[in-house]
């Protein structure tokens, strides 16, 4: 691992240090609520997903959802963390109108995950590591609609107690890259486990971003927290603006007040919502409705051994097993559904130690590069896994060209088809018959005394040899051959 | 067919199974005598018709020969248990006509077994009083007067409704709650038998909260062993209610005259206060010498701790009911009262909706879950309860099968007499009982005798956990040697 260097930032007293500390709230990926049996599908009437326990009817009690316990599990042991084997619901006490119990069930003082650690990968291979504080778990508030209305204000509750995993990281996070690549690394993770859909749009993922800056190696400074920001890119602008203007404020003179901020991402500026003095007391208590959580070693251990492959784990054995380079690797296992792509390939590849890598270029550069400019997602690519594995089988046998490939992967992308049948119907097999091309290179050499001589000496310009017979066996030649016979012909 | 009200439940269950009465009729008379006795004002909310209708359908299923447990017997409801389709209001104003779509566990199993809902019980307002003066429907009347005076006296509370009717013949039971001694001390201030269970022995499921740790729903009877049939139906485990606990529920009655030769009885030396009347000190007596007759063995034990217990059981009890009382905003049900903005229209709201003693309530245990007063406060609170509970713990674990204490400091006293100038007045009525819920034990009021006004007095059994068959076979001994009592109608 190379441990990344951050950046710092220019200021008219010399260099700071950002110091952020994420708090990062995932949606548990579950068919029912934390404490009641109520749906969690997304986009459901206004409050049709609303039981008696959401509601806060009188009399009603949570019960713990034991699935949202094993996701939580789950997400832990993918952020090797420390699993608590008991742990405590707490209520977190507070009015307003989209919380109808009037406290939050959340875990304050014994999370079920304790300490943990993410590598988060960088540009060009680089990579960091960011600790984990805590994970618990929680309910999610309802959500309000004031535009429905010039002077009411209504509440949609389908939302509400809806399990979260709000992840706390430790102040690790040095620059807004670092922080992007964090929760790009963490959704990547739990969309692995299958524990988080990390559909910032749909709000699944919310991160609540503190930052404070510092002179290098001085002691931490009074941060700020920029709550609720649901996009990667508005994460960086905002640690970039809030770190400018902590900055500012302290090469002025003054001094940094903690408080609670708002991103305006129109304006690309962070705004005071409220300061330390108007924050709430949340007057925090064991939940005497809920008894301690308490599961065994071995409900762990069940967990630990069902789990897939995460992405750190994929990317080692790609590196080790099929050469790939570590860039490579940590881009093929960026996201769950391009690992899978990349793996199918894999699977159809007729030699998979010969070609692996070859089908790892072909992925990231040819499909990746294409999907990118038409931006489409990886699950909705118009070439297969079975398709691009059958081209790149097709290279490593020798039957086509690089060359040749690259009309035959846009031949697929556009038409659709078998890659091998293709290549027959349409005559693009590459000519591997020695006399064949020996014939195109005796005649190009011929109709070109001058160059041929001139090549001994400028042996680079045998590239415009290997060009035209190229051209003149209409791409089909294949190059190592050409170049060998060009090389022994020229007596170069 | 009035005298039908005087009977047992389980006289009456004679007589229905022997179809000497049908349900109706005995409805009917509770019914009448319902309607006779509006002057106690123990019924928030009758439900005539409701009641007729069930106990028809209970007479079907009797002359079928398919009858529960509790087929066709008469019954209240406190109005903390969500009854469907009944005004539930906790005797709150703040629940305003709120009605529940849905039915308490409790209830839905006494409805189950057979039993007929009369209708609605009083309570202190979210149970939160000690002589039933707290609720939004104004005060409830004890049967009971003290010999030679028209004054009316408080049934105690915060069951004080259930107990009222138990003791007037309104109904032959009912469902009761208790969080620091709310069925016990109303049980013994009208000579009643209620029991409060262990915790976690009755689904709190349905039942609006007070203190959710506290908590414990029991019956109010007329008899020992009509507690232990009502309790029957009322025990169970509930998988909505995760702090109910998974075991059997015993064949109460079972232990109704069964031998308690042999039995350790405890006197702890701390509950003998400064000052405790001398009738109370007799009584207490008294009632160890019965048991001591019938077989069992008396020793002194001491739960040091005692002292702390109600101290620390109105910070406990006060900040989780500020917590549960939260719902209460006039957002989705009750009372609105509006304001201009929604801080507004919560002020407006729980100023209006809440009385006094609940407010005091929410206020003291908004301040001891403070910030800075949290450790000083709930923490400690938390550590005197555990202490308590290894008092008790302590003196089982030296083979005390029960522990016998006077229920109450005193008998009933006027409306309006306590508590006025000083709530800690009214806050020692539960002395003897707060500790029991504490340490989450089963305890039983049982009358035991009269003060030298004629009014009646009660003593306490606390037992082991999910032990209460020691219990009713120790009260019912106790009831056998005092009798049982009966107020003199005056309504």
């Amino acid at each position: 691992m190379t441990t990344a260097t951050h950046k710092l930032l220019n200021g008219a007293t010399g260099d700071w240090e950002v110091v952020i500390g994420m708090e990062i709230h995932a949606q548990v990926t579950s068919k029912s609520k934390l404490f009641s049996g109520a749906s969690t599908a997304f986009g459901g009437e206004p409050n049709s997903q609303v039981s008696l326990v959401d509601a806060a009817m009188p009399g009603m009690l949570p019960v713990i959802n034991e699935e949202c316990v094993r996701q939580a599990v789950r997400t832990g042991l993918g952020l090797n963390a420390q699993i608590n084997l008991r742990s405590v619901f707490d209520r977190k006490n507070y009015f307003y109108p989209d919380l109808p119990q009037g406290y939050q069930i959340s875990q304050y003082k014994s999370p079920v995950v304790g300490e943990g650690e993410v590598i988060v990968d960088l540009d060009g291979g680089r990579s960091v590591s960011i600790g984990i504080e805590r994970l618990h778990l929680e309910q999610d508030p309802g959500k309000m609609l004031h535009d429905r209305s010039p002077s009411l204000s209504y509440i949609d509750f389908n939302r509400c107690g809806v399990a979260l995993m709000e992840i706390v990281s430790k102040p690790d996070i040095r620059d807004a890259e670092q922080a992007k690549a964090y929760v790009t690394k963490l959704r990547s993770i739990m969309r692995y486990l299958g524990t988080c859909d990390g559909d910032m749009e749909k709000g699944s993922l919310r991160a609540d971003v503190n930052v404070s800056v510092r002179k290098p190696g001085a002691p931490l400074g009074t941060r700020c927290e920029i709550k609720n920001m649901n996009s990667i890119t508005f994460i960086g602008q905002a640690i970039e603006y809030e770190a400018r203007r902590q900055i500012e404020i302290l090469e002025d003179g003054g001094q940094i007040e903690q408080e609670t901020r708002r991103f305006d991402p129109s304006k690309g500026e962070t705004r005071s919502m409220r300061s330390k003095e108007e924050a709430h007391d949340y007057r925090y208590f064991p939940d005497p409705d809920l008894l301690p959580l308490e599961f065994s070693q071995q409900f762990v251990d069940e967990l630990k051994a069902k789990l897939p492959e995460l992405p750190d784990q994929k990317k080692t054995r790609f590196v080790a097993d099929l050469g790939l380079s570590a860039y490579d690797a940590s881009v093929l296992v960026a996201e769950r559904e391009s690992a899978v792509f990349y793996e199918t390939v894999l699977d159809k590849l007729g030699n998979r130690a010969r070609d692996g890598k070859t089908a790892a270029n072909w992925v990231i550069n040819e499909l990746f590069g294409r999907l990118n400019k038409e931006g489409r997602d990886i699950t909705a690519s118009p070439v297969s896994a079975e398709q691009l594995s059958g081209i790149v089988d097709l290279i490593g046998e020798g039957t086509i060209s690089g060359k040749i490939a690259k009309d035959l992967f846009e031949i697929v992308w556009q038409e659709g088809g078998d890659p091998r049948a293709l290549v027959e119907s349409r005559g693009m097999k590459q000519v591997t018959d020695l006399s064949a091309i020996e014939k195109v290179v005796d005649d190009i050499i011929a109709a070109n005394p001058d160059k041929a001589a001139q090549v001994k000496d400028k042996p680079q310009s045998l590239g415009w040899f290997v060009g035209q017979v190229m051209k003149a066996s209409g791409g089909k030649a294949n190059p190592q051959s050409v170049n060998d016979l060009l090389k022994s012909k020229l007596g170069i | 067919m009035t005298d039908l009200t005087s009977l047992t439940l389980a006289e009456a269950r004679k007589g229905l199974a022997a179809k000497t009465f049908t349900s109706l009729e005995l409805t009917d008379a509770h019914l009448s005598a319902i309607e006779a006795a509006r002057v106690l004002n123990a019924f928030v909310m009758e439900t005539p018709e409701q009641a007729r209708d069930m106990a028809r359908a209970v007479d079907e299923k009797i002359a079928k020969g398919d009858a529960g447990p509790l087929a066709g017997i008469p019954l209240g409801i406190k109005d903390l248990f969500a009854t469907k389709g009944v005004r539930t209001t906790a005797c709150s104003k703040i629940l305003g006509n709120f009605v529940p779509t849905y039915e308490s566990t409790i209830t839905s199993q006494l409805w189950r077994d057979g039993a007929v809902m009369l209708g609605k019980l009083n309570n202190d307002e979210f149970a939160m009083g000690s002589a039933n003066e707290t609720s939004c429907f104004g005060p409830v009347g004890n049967p009971w007067r003290r010999e030679g005076s028209n004054t009316t006296l408080v049934p105690g509370g915060s069951s004080g409704g259930s107990a009222s009717a138990v003791a007037a013949l309104l109904c032959m039971g009912a469902t009761a709650t208790d969080t620091g001694g709310s069925i016990r001390q109303p049980a013994a201030f009208t000579a009643t038998v209620g029991i409060k269970p262990t915790y976690g022995r009755c689904s709190r499921w349905g039942i609006v909260a007070f203190a959710s740790s506290l908590d414990q729903a029991g019956p109010i009877a007329r008899s020992v062993r009509d507690s232990a049939m009502l309790l029957r139906s009322m025990a169970g485990h509930d998988p909505k209610d995760t702090t109910s606990v998974d075991i059997p529920v015993p064949d109460y009655e079972a232990a109704i005259g069964k031998s308690v030769k042999g039995m350790k009885i405890g006197i702890p030396r701390e509950y003998r206060l400064d000052g405790m009347p001398a009738e109370i000190e007799k009584l207490w007596s008294e009632g160890a010498a019965w048991l001591k007759a019938a077989g069992a063995e008396l020793v002194e034990v001491s739960l040091p701790h005692t002292k702390y217990a109600l101290p620390a059981y109105y910070i406990v009890a006060p900040a989780e009911a500020s917590s549960n009382l939260a719902r209460y905003d006039g957002v989705r049900y009750g009372l609105r009262e509006q304001g201009r903005n929604i801080n507004e229209l919560y002020e407006n709201t729980r100023a209006e909706g809440f009385g006094a003693e609940v407010r005091r309530r929410v206020m003291i245990g908004t301040y001891v879950l403070s910030a800075g007063y949290y450790d000083a406060y709930y923490l400690r609170a938390q550590k005197v309860r555990t202490l308590i509970k290894k008092d008790f713990e302590d003196c089982f674990a030296r083979g005390v099968d029960a522990i016998l204490t006077p229920a109450t400091p005193s008998a009933a006293f006027g409306i309006g007499e306590k508590g006025g100038a000083d709530p800690v007045e009214m806050y020692l009525n539960d002395i003897f009982t707060v500790t029991v819920n504490m340490a989450g034990l089963p305890g039983i009021a049982v009358p035991a005798g009269k003060d030298a006004q004629g009014l009646p007095l009660g003593l306490q059994l606390i037992g082991r956990p999910f032990e209460e068959e020691t219990l009713f076979s120790l009260g019912e001994v106790i009831e056998q040697a005092a009798g049982r009592f009966t107020p003199a109608r005056w309504w």
